[in-house]
């Protein structure tokens, strides 16, 4: 891209094949080499903390508190039964968490890196929200059986609107793994793209090299640290937010309501 | 009016969809902050619902974002 070209925020988003080209399946892009980058960081991450020492050291603590974390909010959210399904909410907490704060990561003053967020993709978090849907409807029909349907006609309906509400139910379900997918993918693209914006701003005032601006460049750089301060906080919330929102399906799946 | 104008100004009104997304997620934590200093014993139990109010009023004002960002970079 030429320093001084039009603005191309959505540049950062694409896939490139690294090996092979994209018409074959087995191609290996971009996208594969930072979700191994993710991979192996949550990998050194866990077995930093888990030698089990009596007396556990800072790392160990920070590991036990992720993992505290969310036992802690399946067990208030789901109940005793929710310990069964820690593994998998703990594994997208976790892969979210760490493939959102990689692609912010500030690779990039190493030439030729670009760090790539895993999750800008609505293919992948699509996969891990069918994922989460899944688990919710295997769960529900193998524990009630045809009484799952219950899930959709709320304690208390009045007769004449149970077909009614139960539409509205059913359609509300069904929404949901559109909506945890959308979500977490158009945040992480909102906040690069974002800052990707204000990053050309500073190429551009730079280039044009007068006082001014120059100052607009100096202004953009100031919000863009603000920005990413606010993206990691993001970056946060939106991998609780999955995670809760999962637990949360899964409770109904478990406790119908 | 030609199809570029018309994209930027499409866009533009898409954007007013996250403004209102703005004044809603200011509405939870603000309505939750009301409620969590009248009790603040409840309110630590009662964050799981903050974000739950948080992330739908959020969803909002990203489909908005998502609208003007197609107008623009995708039609």
């Amino acid at each position: 891209m030429a320093a001084e070209g039009k603005i191309d925020p959505m540049h950062q988003f694409q896939i490139a094949p690294l090996v092979g080209d994209l018409s074959s399946p087995f191609a290996f892009t971009n996208s594969a080499l930072w979700m191994l980058i993710v991979l192996g960081a949550i990998y050194a991450f866990m077995i930093g903390g888990m030698k089990r020492e009596l007396v556990p050291g800072r790392w160990q603590m920070a590991v036990e508190g992720v993992t505290g974390f969310i036992t802690n909010m399946l067990d208030t959210n789901v109940g005793p039964e929710g310990r069964k399904y820690v593994p998998w909410v703990f594994t997208v907490f976790i892969f979210v968490l760490f493939a959102n704060l990689m692609g912010m990561m500030p690779f990039g003053i190493i030439p030729g890196v670009h760090p790539f967020t895993v999750t800008s993709q609505f293919t992948v978090t699509g996969v891990l929200a069918i994922i989460s849907f899944g688990i919710v409807l295997v769960v529900g029909f193998w524990k009630h059986g045809f009484h799952f349907l219950s899930l959709f006609i709320p304690h208390g309906t009045p007769k004449p609107m149970i077909p009614f509400i139960f539409l509205v139910e059913l359609l509300s379900f069904l929404v949901r793994p559109f909506s945890l997918a959308l979500r977490l993918f158009v945040a992480m693209i909102a906040g690069h793209i974002l800052i990707k914006v204000f990053a050309y701003f500073i190429v551009q005032g730079l280039a044009a090299g007068t006082a001014m601006s120059f100052g607009i460049s100096l202004l953009s750089f100031a919000f863009i640290a603000g920005v990413s301060a606010l993206e990691l906080l993001v970056c946060a919330i939106q991998a609780y937010v999955f995670a809760l929102l999962t637990s949360l399906y899964i409770n109904d799946a478990v406790n119908l309501h | 009016m030609d199809l570029a104008s018309a994209k930027v100004i499409g866009a533009g009104l898409a954007a007013i969809g996250v403004g209102a997304a703005a004044a809603g997620v200011g509405n939870v934590f603000g309505s939750f902050l009301q409620g969590a200093l009248r009790n603040p014993a409840a309110a630590d139990g009662q964050q799981g619902r903050l974000f739950i109010g948080f992330a739908a009023a959020e969803l909002l004002g990203l489909i908005a974002f998502a609208v003007a960002m197609i107008i623009l970079y995708a039609v």
